[in-house]
């Protein structure tokens, strides 16, 4: 482990996660609403908001995988130091970090059983571009439509045919961030 | 004009002032320090660290003394506290087999290895009250005998050595943890005798005592009672050993229960068992006779749907702090719901009158 | 300022981080309770345990934060809890509805309506809408895996058979989204038509029963009902007598030994502003 693993992470946690929360809680309830993940520094390849979210909510209890893209040393080190997060397959992941290439088909990771459909994978999908233009999304937490330069359309149609079981999303690019719910109807 | 109700902050503050008081009682009688309760009730404090599942007697003997003697109110007092405490990690598990038995009855074997030891027990006092103790009187020193330095052995070893009990699987997998998991049914054993060991002692003995009387009956003997210290010890990965962190005393009992076997066991004994933090009896007792009741499931019993054979209901019951809580929480304002509730019966009310009057 | 002696907002941060995982999941998969590992905390479970749980997850310093319990800024508990959040967070506390960013509520939703950016806590003494008809979890979680609402309906059905109406006015069950029947505290059913379409996120917190459940905005919670039965919000027919306003909804109050009494807006900053804007 080299020394710039333990750097990157929030200057005062308790603080910085809970704004960093925020933002992330806003981007679920809201999907398709951009917003700024700040304050970590994480190492390439995963972007700052990737960074903010992993360093909001994974922790020894939750598993986590990382797509070809992502796995390497420097981000393995990284969220090993500051989150202790455990490396799994990806049908163990509670989180999966990649690319899109990287990271489908998606269909290997949990969707959750009918008894608990909250027990499946959130899926943090760094992206080259993130901007309110492309797929339309409509249902819960959006008043009319949105719109989201998604990676594509099926994967996320199949998923939203889930529900209640199913993927969610978060697409980071730099320190924007959005999310993608199963809940979510995409066209 | 009518103004509307105002004043909670005032009140809540004047509340607590009158409480503190309240605590103190008649000034003129010296203050008790938290050392006292410590010595002197320790019985009081071994159940607060029990269901407060914290071992630290000189703070559950806080809890006491600022609760008032309400000891469902310490073990509040201790659980918050415990809840934002630092894990710094978990200790090997508790070796029983090597404990100092400071007391160790058998109610299956006259003797045995380890022997009989009555201990500092109630058992077999008269319940006279001793109005000596109204006076502050000296206790007389206890005789004292030569400390046994060998491992008393469990009784129940003796009865697996004819295999006349039967054998509990060994596992090293790691239990889920009660206090950072949610509950969830059905339970393994871990999980319920997690529960069970801070669960409410009232609670546990009137189940328990329903089993006793056929509500699930599973005639126990008390195998072996045991209570003394016991080392804690925690691997440190970094040293490549475990080292002492200290000794805490537990009560430990192993029920020994006839079975006539069943679609899946054959005849043989089979055990409750009850661990509890400190010189916890009662509840020790109580732990296994409840925690055989429940095991009915995988020794193919009968389920006649008594309450201590019901998994859900005791494990959703059987904590005091949680019961309390939702008891109490009745006496908070329901001006609302009772308002809807109001309103409700009125037009149900008036439906009927209205229907009588047609009627006539 | 904020008490040194414990975390941000009380909670550790693993235990902040396992409540906003529940949270994201929550609004993730509109009115399905999710189960979470509800510490305990220094105020009795029943007493809005959850909803502490929720809003410390949520707090940042530069929140504003309104609390009440029965609509009011100045019932006892309402005060308790907003001054646990002074000194656990530091953070700023308003009455006023529309100056809040996060408000936790016991028993009642605001009468102005609510907008973006602002989050309702509730506190939810018993999460499952079916519980009273089925005390066992593993029989309703089993219920709800199945969409299996029979039960429900059954019951609404027999109140109107007996009593020629629904005989539920608070706590009244909606249907989330077409899928999952929520329970929406003990609100009076007056309030539920505020929990559709809501420009707020809705969150809700059974400490006990660990639980956590979210409406996220603009979302579709429609009360159960039948055709020939509909939904109907019901209050206390009157007007307040503080305000005037009689829209809103009103606490009884007993003015008097003969029994005399009146009514008043029990949402306390409402009536308060209009009392203000009057001559």
């Amino acid at each position: 482990m080299d020394t710039q693993s333990l750097t990157g992470g929030f200057a005062d946690a308790p603080v910085a996660a809970a704004h960093a929360f925020r933002a992330a809680m806003e981007a679920m309830a809201r999907p398709g609403t951009i917003v700024t993940l700040a304050g970590a520094a994480p190492p390439a390849p995963l972007s700052v908001a990737a960074g903010a979210l992993i360093l909001t909510l994974c922790d020894p209890e939750t598993p986590v995988w990382l797509a070809p893209s992502h796995d390497v040393a420097a981000v393995r080190d990284w969220i090993a130091f500051h989150t202790g997060a455990p490396l799994v397959a990806p049908a163990q992941a509670m989180f999966a970090i990649g690319d899109w290439t990287g990271l489908s088909p998606v269909t290997r990771f949990a969707i959750g059983t009918p008894e608990y459909p909250d027990r499946s994978a959130t899926l943090i999908v760094d992206m080259p571009t993130l901007e309110p233009v492309g797929a339309r999304l409509t249902g819960p937490g959006i008043r009319d439509a949105a719109a989201l330069s998604l990676p594509e359309v099926q994967a996320f149609r199949d998923n939203a045919a889930l529900f209640p079981l199913g993927l969610d999303f978060y697409f980071t690019c730099g320190d924007r961030a959005a999310a993608v719910p199963r809940t979510t109807r995409v066209s | 004009m009518y103004v509307a109700v105002k004043g909670g902050e005032r009140a809540i503050d004047n509340a607590h002032a009158w409480l503190a008081e309240e605590r103190r009682g008649d000034v003129a009688v010296p203050e008790m320090s938290v050392a006292q309760i410590r010595e002197q009730l320790a019985l009081a404090v071994n159940r607060v660290m029990a269901e407060g599942s914290l071992y630290d007697p000189d703070l559950a003997a806080l809890a006491i003394k600022q609760a008032r003697g309400d000891l469902i109110e310490a073990i509040f007092l201790i659980r918050a506290y415990r809840t934002t405490l630092p894990r710094f990690g978990a200790s090997r598990p508790l070796d029983t087999a090597s404990m100092a038995c400071d007391r160790r009855v058998s109610a299956t074997f006259k003797d045995a290895p380890g022997g009989q030891v009555l201990g500092p027990t109630f058992d077999y006092t008269h319940r006279l009250l001793d109005f000596k103790l109204m006076a502050d009187g000296d206790t007389p020193n206890a005789p004292q005998g030569a400390a046994r330095h060998e491992a008393t052995p469990h009784i129940t070893q003796f009865l697996n050595a004819e295999g006349l009990i039967q054998q509990e699987p060994a596992s090293d997998a790691t239990p889920r943890d009660l206090t950072r998991q949610p509950m969830q049914l059905p339970a393994d054993r871990a999980l319920r005798l997690q529960a069970l060991a801070r669960a409410d002692e009232g609670f546990l003995l009137s189940l328990a005592y329903s089993t006793q009387r056929g509500f699930g009956r599973t005639h126990a003997f008390v195998g072996e009672l045991r209570i003394g210290a016991v080392t804690v010890e925690m691997d440190i990965p970094e040293l490549g050993f475990a080292i002492d962190l200290g000794e805490v005393t537990l009560t430990e009992c192993e029920t020994v229960n006839q079975f006539t076997g069943s679609k899946t066991e054959p005849p043989q004994f089979t055990r409750g068992y009850g661990l509890v933090l400190g010189q916890t009896e009662r509840k020790a007792i109580s732990m296994s006779l409840v925690d055989r009741a429940l095991r009915w499931a995988e020794l193919g019993e009968d389920n006649i749907g008594a309450p201590a054979q019901d998994e859900e209901f005791v494990l959703m019951h059987c904590d005091n702090i949680q019961a309390t809580g939702f008891l109490e929480h009745i006496k908070l304002p329901h001006y609302v719901d009772f308002q809807s509730e109001l309103e409700l019966i009125r037009k149900l009310r008036a439906a009927v009158t209205a229907g009588q009057e047609a009627a006539e | 300022m904020n008490d040194q002696h414990y975390n941000f907002a009380y909670l550790d941060e693993q235990t902040k981080r396992m409540i906003r995982r529940a949270i994201l999941k929550g609004l993730a998969i509109p009115g399905y309770q999710v189960p979470f590992a509800s510490r305990e905390m220094p105020m009795p479970y029943g007493w809005g345990t959850g909803g502490v749980q929720v809003t410390a997850a949520c707090l940042t310093p530069d929140d504003r934060l309104k609390v009440i319990d029965q609509g009011a800024d100045d019932t006892t508990n309402a005060v308790s809890i907003r001054k646990f959040f002074q000194r656990t967070a530091g953070v700023a506390v308003t009455t006023a509805t529309p100056e809040a960013s996060v408000i936790q509520t016991r028993h009642r939703i605001p009468e102005v309506a609510l907008t973006e950016g602002q989050i309702l806590v509730y506190q939810v003494p018993i999460p499952e809408p079916l519980r009273f008809l089925e005390p066992r979890e593993t029989e309703t979680r089993r219920m709800h895996a199945l969409e299996d609402y029979g039960l429900m309906h059954v019951k609404l059905y027999e109140d109107i058979a007996r009593h020629g109406a629904i005989a539920t006015s608070y706590a009244y069950p909606v249907k989330v989204e077409g899928r999952y029947v929520m329970d929406p505290s003990p609100i009076p059913k007056f309030d539920n038509p505020k929990l559709a379409g809501c420009a707020a996120i809705q969150l809700f917190g059974a400490g006990r029963e660990q639980r956590i459940y979210a409406l996220p905005p603009y979302t579709k919670a429609v009360s159960l009902d039948f055709d020939d039965f509909p939904f109907e919000p019901t209050k206390a027919a009157g007007a307040c007598a503080i305000c005037g306003s009689d829209t809103s909804y009103l606490d009884e109050v007993i003015v008097d030994d003969a029994g005399g009494r009146m009514f008043v807006c029990s949402d306390t900053d409402y009536c308060a502003s209009r009392a203000e804007g009057q001559p």
